[in-house]
């Protein structure tokens, strides 16, 4: 990083707020073309806004160059290794931002009759499909927002499948080890949370669950490979106990990245499974969206599916095929919509597109050159001696991720894992996910994901055990870090107490 | 490997040593053979770049777009003009590519984006605080549902039936999980029918719903309906078009709770209905029960000004099952283009363009309402939507009359009567900034034929109006 661009990067954050002069703007409004009436005859007075909202008062370049300066003060995965965990930061292709912005998708009315939409019904069609095979489920609906709402999803889709057959229970199994959004979730959704312990393999606790599963439980949330990046080898016993109490199984395909092609949810067992088309189809993370998180689901769920549902025309069309594809609203047993319209259609383009440039075996590929990386870069900081401090938390094959422990790090060392990972700033990398799972002490979760090179995490492996080397003789080199970033260590703390969470004008 | 991965056959042997394994299945021999696959999925092979952009380009000639005839659809979604300067930051490696912002240091930029889009949003709606996003509008109205029953305990919803009916569809679905009841408030004359309202509130009610504009496109006059919600300590939610709040009084500014919407119209383009993004803002002391995301204002150890995600024990990555709702990834990205798109405007702007469609809007009407048969549906204050009733006998006549203005290629608009039985014969016409004069007087030519030819029951032409 050159001498100036670190300057600029780190002057002081002035908002858009607080640039700008009376007068200013961007836009041309364009004419009012029509023959003008007294605005009081059309909207009356007192239904009118009173004070303007204080919006800043910037010219186009002004406004161009606030934001490219500001978007400097970010970290990007265009520029970098981000081995998040859980987040399947892989790289986004260019393509797919191109084919998204094509204005037969990006600017088609989501009314717009099914007639003269019929691209984008086929291109949702044909994900559908494509998504259906690698859960190994029949039916698909494109509708949730993200992860966190296709959870969501499928738990009403339990609660609406219970109902139907005239049963009321009144809990939801989640490991200890899953993601947060599962038991917020089941809260969400009526629910109260049971959680099921892991065993010393890092798998479900088979004891515990069976302990656990009554027929009070609706359906058991499973994320398989699990959040410490192993899989259950005990997944076809656990399906079982659980749809033995007549409950659903649900698959949180937050790491489907380790398995595509290779292992598929329904041919587990699972009833339902959702996709974060923002992780393992790579639609772009946006600094925290849009995502899109797509449901699969069995027979027995598909009647309760949100609807519309995207329905095929059997049969000739003699009329020249001009309505192949519909929404279908007619859905009596459905839960309902989650949302307006037929979900986020723009990161189904880009997931579709995906999928087509990678076919079946560019999948399964993605999958095990993903489970390979992580399987290496482990291998390469156990070489390089990091693994005695950071040893991983379970000792076995891991899938496309993997859970370390600072413990010993701490122990010996005297620095945290978030020391560690503020250190990781300094040599230019995104730090692994910290402090999750959070059943390992001092965790570490990295995820190099497939589309990383070899040269790449020799690297990351490297700058892992220099930080080390160099706490070993100095640690208040990594508790003080960062040193080169925009901002260092930020008072979060003083945040959350006194909140301000708005410019003041 | 594929042209996204970067192992060839030499690091796949070096790797594999370096693991202390022979081959790559080794690695997932932990998968039960009874669930792990031999056979390649059912999909087809892979394409090159060029390949795929072919299909998809082809994909996208089979819909016809905004750009593709003169479209007056609304009802939720509407064809604003999206400024160059959006497209360019959007497409931004440094907004487009990083995950949600957990490492502050080095997210700076996406965090004081959320800062001064909390902030917009604010002078916007003249709330006191916003958090930086929400999936999209009707699923934000169900988020500020479940505020309203974290609040308060309450048992039952009122809804204006004038609220979007995915809004409201979408409220029904999720409350059904835990519980709540929603009752629905009929309409009188395109707006909600104050003693109905009045009537349909009780002590057991824990949050009121109300659209503004509605879907009719009327302005509904706020003060009154929050009045009578207060009387009972209901928690008022008002769901706002943004895009005319440079003209409408803000929610904030008349006392409800929560003012939540589709953002879509905020710099966002059409995308058949997404990912575009949901506002969520409140009076402060909802704060700490509000969902998703939210930045702040902090300084560094050395003094410098930052900015963080904070209040986060209210979000999933904390307090779990206690968690206020379980938003993860929400629309930061579309966020972004809301905040540019309200900066571009600016203070004037937003007044301006407010103006523009209120008389476009007005013209419109007029004309439309001179043609034979043709009515308002309503007799309401309207800015930039309105309903007609097109003096036709049903929904079936209303789809043929839209099929004639699609052969000449202009979109008059969407059917009410998919929505709303109690009105067959009635269209929803949106007239955004990008329909001139010329457009408008070319919908009243070709809108007025097509009703004409329908009433001397000429046969339709082929194929069209069923859209939904």
């Amino acid at each position: 990083m050159s001498a100036g661009e670190t300057a600029m990067q780190r002057d002081r954050a002035v908002t858009i707020f607080e640039k700008g002069q009376p007068g200013r703007r961007a836009f041309s409004p364009p004419p009012v073309d029509v023959p003008e009436r007294p605005l009081d005859e059309l909207i009356p007075e007192r239904l009118r806004r009173r004070e303007p909202a204080r919006l800043p008062e910037v010219s186009e370049p002004e406004l161009v160059r606030h934001y490219v300066r500001i978007s400097r003060r970010n970290f990007d995965l265009d520029s970098g290794f981000y081995p998040l965990g859980s987040c399947t930061m892989k790289h986004n292709p260019r393509l797919h931002e191109r084919v998204a912005a094509l204005p037969g998708h990006a600017r088609l009315h989501p009314l717009q009759d099914a007639a003269r939409s019929q691209g984008a019904l086929a291109l949702m069609w044909n994900l559908e499909r494509a998504l259906a095979e690698v859960a190994g489920l029949p039916h698909v609906s494109l509708q949730p927002s993200a992860g966190s709402h296709g959870e969501l999803a499928g738990v009403l889709l339990t609660r609406a499948y219970h109902a139907d057959r005239g049963e009321n229970r009144r809990t939801v199994l989640t490991p200890d080890t899953a993601h947060g959004t599962n038991p917020a979730t089941v809260t969400m959704a009526g629910y109260e949370v049971v959680k099921v312990g892991t065993n010393a393999d890092g798998g479900v606790d088979l004891d515990d669950l069976r302990a656990k599963a009554n027929t009070d439980v609706a359906c058991l949330m499973l994320t398989n490979p699990n959040t410490l990046g192993l899989f259950d080898p005990n997944i076809e016993e656990i399906v079982q106990v659980v749809h033995d109490v007549g409950a659903t199984a649900y698959y949180d395909g937050a790491n489907l990245n380790a398995v595509m092609g290779i292992s598929r949810p329904g041919d587990m067992g699972f009833d339902i499974v959702h996709f974060n088309l923002h992780k393992s189809f790579t639609q772009p993370h946006g600094g925290g969206g849009p995502g899109s998180g797509p449901i699969a689901v069995s027979e027995r769920i598909a009647p309760y599916l949100p609807r519309p549902v995207i329905v095929r025309r059997g049969g000739e069309h003699s009329n020249g095929s001009t309505r192949e594809f519909e929404l279908d609203y007619e859905r009596p047993k459905s839960i309902g919509r989650l949302r307006g319209f037929q979900g986020n259609y723009g990161c189904f383009v880009r997931a579709y597109a995906y999928i087509c440039s990678l076919g079946a075996s560019g999948l399964r590929d993605a999958s095990e050159t993903a489970v390979l990386n992580a399987n290496y870069l482990l291998a390469r900081l156990r070489q390089l001696g990091v693994c005695e401090l950071l040893p991983p938390a379970y000792d076995r094959i891991c899938m496309h991720e993997f859970a370390l422990t600072g413990a010993p790090m701490k122990q010996e060392l005297g620095i945290r894992t978030l020391d560690l990972a503020k250190r990781l700033l300094d040599y230019g990398y995104h730090p692994p996910t910290v402090y999750f799972p959070l059943l390992v002490d001092e965790a570490l979760l990295i995820e190099p994901t497939e589309t990383e090179t070899k040269e790449t995490l020799d690297a990351f492996a490297e700058a892992l055990a220099a930080i080390l080397r160099e706490a070993r003789e100095d640690p208040e080199i990594a508790r003080n870090a960062p040193y080169t970033t925009p901002v260092r260590r930020l008072d979060e703390a003083g945040a959350a107490k006194q909140p301000v969470l708005r410019q003041a004008l | 490997m594929t042209r996204y991965t970067a192992v060839t056959d030499s690091d796949r042997s070096a790797m594999l040593e370096a693991i202390g394994v022979a081959s790559v299945d080794e690695l997932f021999a932990e998968i039960p053979a009874a669930v792990r696959r031999s056979e390649p999925l059912g999909l087809d092979e892979g394409h090159g770049e060029a390949e795929v952009y072919a299909h998809l380009r082809e994909l996208a000639a089979r819909n016809t777009s905004v750009e593709d005839e003169v479209s007056f659809l609304g009802a939720g979604m509407y064809d604003h003009y999206v400024p160059a300067v959006i497209d360019m930051l959007m497409g931004r490696s440094e907004f487009l590519t990083p995950y949600t912002p957990y490492q502050p240091e080095i997210s700076q930029g996406g965090l004081q984006v959320m800062f001064e889009y909390q902030t917009a949003i604010c002078e916007l709606t003249g709330m006191d605080v916003s958090n930086a996003s929400v999936y999209e509008g009707p699923s934000a109205l169900a988020a500020a549902a479940y505020l309203a029953k974290l609040t308060n305990g309450r048992t039952r919803f009122v809804i204006s039936r004038a609220v979007h009916p995915h809004a409201r569809e979408t409220l029904t679905t999720l409350c059904a999980g835990y519980g709540m009841s929603v009752s629905e408030v009929p309409l009188t004359d395109g707006v909600t029918d104050l003693a109905a309202w009045t009537a349909a509130i009780d002590d057991d009610v824990s949050a009121v719903f109300v659209a503004q504009p509605n879907y009719l496109g009327a302005v509904e006059d706020l003060e009154p309906l929050i009045a009578a919600a207060r009387e009972h300590g209901a928690l008022v939610v008002a769901s706002a078009d943004p895009l005319t709040l440079g003209i409408l009084e803000a929610p904030g500014a008349l006392g409800v709770d929560v003012c939540v919407g589709e953002g879509q119209t905020l710099g966002n383009r059409l995308d058949f209905g997404g990912p575009s993004f949901g506002f969520f803002a409140a009076r402060e002391e909802h704060m700490r029960r509000m969902p998703g995301r939210i930045a702040g204002e902090t300084v560094d150890v050395d003094g410098r000004r930052g900015f963080v995600l904070t209040l986060q024990t209210r979000e999933q990555h904390i307090r779990r099952e206690k968690a206020t709702s379980n938003i993860c990834t929400a629309q930061a990205l579309n966020a972004l283009a809301g905040v540019v798109y309200l900066s571009w405007l600016g203070r004037r702007g937003l007044v301006e363009l407010g103006e523009v469609l209120v008389q476009r809007t007005a013209y419109a009407r007029d004309q439309l309402t001179a043609l034979d048969g043709v009515s308002a549906l309503h007799s309401q204050p309207v800015v930039r939507e309105f309903a007609l009733s097109l003096g036709l006998a049903d929904l079936a006549a209303v789809r043929r009359v839209i099929a004639r203005c699609a052969a000449e290629h202009v979109n008059p608009g969407h059917p009410l009567a998919i929505d709303y039985p109690e009105y067959p014969d009635g269209l929803l016409v949106a007239v955004t900034e990008q329909r001139s004069r010329a457009d408008i007087d070319l919908l009243v030519d070709v809108l007025g034929r097509a009703v004409l030819a329908e009433r001397a029951g000429l046969e339709a032409p082929h194929g069209g109006g069923e859209a939904r």
